[in-house]
């Protein structure tokens, strides 16, 4: 909606596995790279991907490290390891595109105060730090001059919304990596008509 | 271009819709049923929660779309926003063959005899709209009976001493009630309550020549995989077609009523999929697009003898606009009460809908749809953190814990809440787009306090370690239960079609959605928009001379 398709912003030449698939994936947006790298799926790393289709690098660490802190690992899965950056930069490239502005400014100015308080980017800081760094913008304490639009609590709720579609959504999008959050919640998976799903007339009523 | 004159156009293929073109192709009358969306599938977006018609985070499954449609929304405090199909605030039901019965929760309620008879049941209300509907509750019996046994009704109402008389059984059993409502029926009858089955438009058994429910956690939202749920799509459009007299066009978008200087419909220009305009003649047009809708199309009809749209004369298209605050109340229980055994909803009470003191109306309680797990995460008590390790912990400990009593309460519509179009704002086709303004009535905010107490009172009984209740917004309603823009009425000077439907003024112009209705009941409205398609129908084939309509 705004502006043309993106192509993804290389970093570093390997792909990761999630990348490769995208790449394959989105063809529709002109993107002629991926299939040969395939063989080298096995040893990379999972954990992020090096390439966005909308975030820069310097982007995308922050708000990786922002979306960890409102689901966080701790003896299960947290956005991280769910693939929420995929998430959310896919759909900024695609539905979610009229929010590309909100995340290029917001994620500048989570920079500015971060810089402000603690003398360093966000993905730098403590994880207490980073803590107490989303509930200032979720209350909308921290400084108010180093925020336009979006303001620090439309950005924050912006990117609650988004981190728990990406954890919670369908693997389909590019997170819920193996449906980490269903396996949290003891919700079977996948919904396959008359195996896992219907539990038959015995256990429907009293 | 001008295309053959047929008998009847019928502008969306909705509940309404297809239940009109069912019967006029059926009584031999030729029909064209225009549709701006396409034939659901399952498939294309299976169960996938953020492309949910409820929960529509990257855009509706079926319809309308986010890269052509619009609407604007003027905020409390008189600014306005552009809106989304997938936002909330558009109000969208869906744009498909079927319309929102493809994808709801297929509660099958008639309204109470009380709920046609508002104004003489409770008096004047201030600053209200509040009326009688023309018809009653006996006029229209006979057409509840038809719905329910042309889709199919799954119910039973022996433990429901509140239920409208009705001649004839269900014509099939009730659902059986799940662990949660189980708990529902103990708990509601200690305390002197009367639940009983939630009636549904899905087969309980095989029906109508499609299969038994097989119990999808994701059914309210989603299409149906095997077709157990009832809609217009798999029973009077499918039935429209096979008179070979109903010819259904897709992907089709109506921008205007075609009206002469006598005042008489001519029919309906629209654009086809390929954005090319078409003028389709007809000796009657039918619209049923929805409360919204309708009064868009209508509004965006103007000719000499309606010079503020069709039918507009008095100032009453789009007004009274009207839904349903849904309201209750959560508890947390202290052991698992979820089953996987779809869609969850299996119990209701209707002791509250009428008769609570010094109030107007009220409405049907229930216990609810299974939510998913995005839409989980706003399920909340006061006060808990919306994120961190806390999130987790909550989820993890009460996805399959959580009890919730809701329902829709009885509105009081008001003159101020209003459907109008634009004045600069186009969709694709550039057609100027609906302009949605005004709040709900106060008594709306007072009702829902007392219904939500009320569910409130049974999670307590039920044993629920913490309980909370919902709130009602003092926004405008609408959405799925969208009502109330052309209400029927004796009066011309303050209804827009008489109690058969037909627009005062326009004699070959009909209405058949729930923009008829004058009030909206505390119930969900699909069984009530179907009845009173059959009943309009019923008018025009009564009217119809073979060749023309008087």
């Amino acid at each position: 909606m705004n502006g043309g398709p993106l192509q993804p912003t290389a970093e570093a030449p390997g792909l990761s596995r999630r990348s490769a698939i995208k790449l394959i994936a989105v063809g529709s947006l002109g993107v002629a790279a991926g299939v040969g790298a395939t063989a080298l799926i096995t040893r990379m790393d999972r954990s992020e991907p090096r390439q966005y289709f909308f975030f820069s690098p310097e982007e995308a660490r922050p708000l990786v490290a922002l979306c960890e802190q409102l689901i966080p690992r701790d003896d299960t899965a947290g956005a991280t390891d769910a693939g929420v950056i995929n998430y959310i930069d896919r759909q900024l490239a695609g539905p979610l595109a009229r929010h590309r502005g909100s995340y290029r400014a917001g994620l500048a100015s989570l920079q500015r105060t971060s810089q402000r308080l603690y003398q360093l980017p966000f993905e730098s800081l403590g994880l207490g730090q980073q803590t107490s760094l989303a509930a200032m913008l979720e209350a909308g304490w921290a400084p108010a001059e180093l925020w336009g639009e979006p303001s620090q609590k439309a950005f924050f709720n912006l990117v609650l919304d988004h981190t728990r579609q990406g954890f919670y959504g369908s693997p389909r999008h590019g997170g819920n990596r193996d449906y980490v959050s269903y396996r949290m919640l003891g919700l079977a998976y996948p919904n396959l008509i008359g195996q896992n799903r219907y539990p038959g007339g015995a256990r429907l009523g009293g | 271009m001008a295309l053959p004159r047929v008998n009847a156009l019928v502008v969306g293929a909705g509940a309404g819709g297809g239940v009109v073109a069912k019967e006029l192709s059926e009584a031999g009358l030729s029909v064209v049923l225009l549709e701006r969306g396409d034939w659901p599938h399952y498939d294309a977006h299976n169960d996938d929660e953020l492309v949910s018609q409820r929960t529509p985070a990257l855009g509706n499954p079926y319809g309308p779309d986010d890269a052509r449609y619009r609407r604007v929304v003027v905020n409390a405090d008189g600014s306005s926003s552009v809106v989304l199909p997938s936002e909330g605030a558009y109000s969208n039901n869906a744009g498909c063959v079927g319309g929102g019965t493809v994808s709801y929760g297929a509660m099958a309620w008639r309204y109470m005899p009380q709920d046609f008879r508002m104004r003489s049941t409770y008096g004047v209300v201030k600053d209200s709209t509040l009326d009688d509907w023309p018809i009653g509750y006996d006029d229209l019996e006979p057409y509840y009976e038809k719905a329910e046994y042309e889709f199919g009704v799954a119910g039973d109402y022996a433990d429901n001493p509140f239920g409208a008389p009705r001649r004839k059984p269900f014509p099939m059993p009730a659902f059986p009630y799940n662990r949660e409502g189980q708990r529902v029926v103990e708990a509601t009858r200690r305390m002197g309550l009367h639940p009983f089955p939630i009636p549904m438009l899905r087969n309980s058994v095989p029906y109508n020549g499609r299969p038994a429910c097989i119990h999808m956690r994701s059914c309210v939202g989603f299409a149906c995989p095997v077709d157990a749920k009832t809609g217009s799509h798999n029973t009077v459009i499918p039935k429209a077609l096979a008179t070979g007299h109903c010819e259904l066009r897709t992907g089709c978008v109506a921008a205007e009523i075609l009206v002469d200087d006598r005042g008489r419909t001519r029919g309906v220009r629209y654009f086809d999929r390929d954005g090319q305009g078409w003028e389709q003649l007809a000796d009657l047009v039918v619209v049923s697009a929805s409360a919204t809708e309708t009064a868009r199309l209508l509004l965006n009809s103007k000719s000499k003898l309606f010079p503020n749209g069709a039918g507009n004369n008095n100032d009453w298209v789009g007004r009274n606009f009207q839904g349903h605050g849904y309201v209750g109340a959560f508890g947390l229980a202290t052991d698992e009460v979820y089953e996987e055994a779809g869609p969850g909803a299996t119990v209701a009470f209707c002791d509250f809908n009428h008769g609570n003191p010094g109030l107007v109306g009220g409405g049907m309680l229930a216990n609810e749809f299974i939510a998913l797990p995005y839409v989980f995460c706003d399920i909340r008590p006061p006060g808990e953190p919306r994120w961190g390790k806390a999130h987790k912990d909550f989820q993890r400990q009460y996805y399959k814990r959580v009890i919730r009593l809701y329902g829709p309460i009885q509105e009081i519509p008001n003159f101020s809440a209003r459907v109008s179009v634009d004045p600069s704002v186009k969709d694709a086709w550039g057609i100027p787009v609906c302009r949605l303004s005004g709040s709900r009535h106060p008594h709306d905010l007072e009702l829902g306090e007392f219904m939500s107490g009320k569910a409130e009172q049974v999670l307590k009984e039920m044993g629920a370690t913490r309980t909370w209740r919902g709130r009602l917004g003092p926004g405008l309603s609408g959405g799925q239960h969208q009502a109330g823009t052309c209400r029927m009425g004796n009066d011309p000077a303050t209804s827009v079609t008489n109690r058969n439907g037909q627009v005062h003024g326009i004699d070959n112009l009909f209405i058949a959605d729930a923009s008829l209705h004058v009030t909206n009941g505390g119930f969900n409205p699909v069984l009530t928009i179907l009845a009173v398609a059959y009943w309009v129908s019923d008018h025009i084939k009564s009217g119809w001379k073979g060749g023309g309509f008087s």
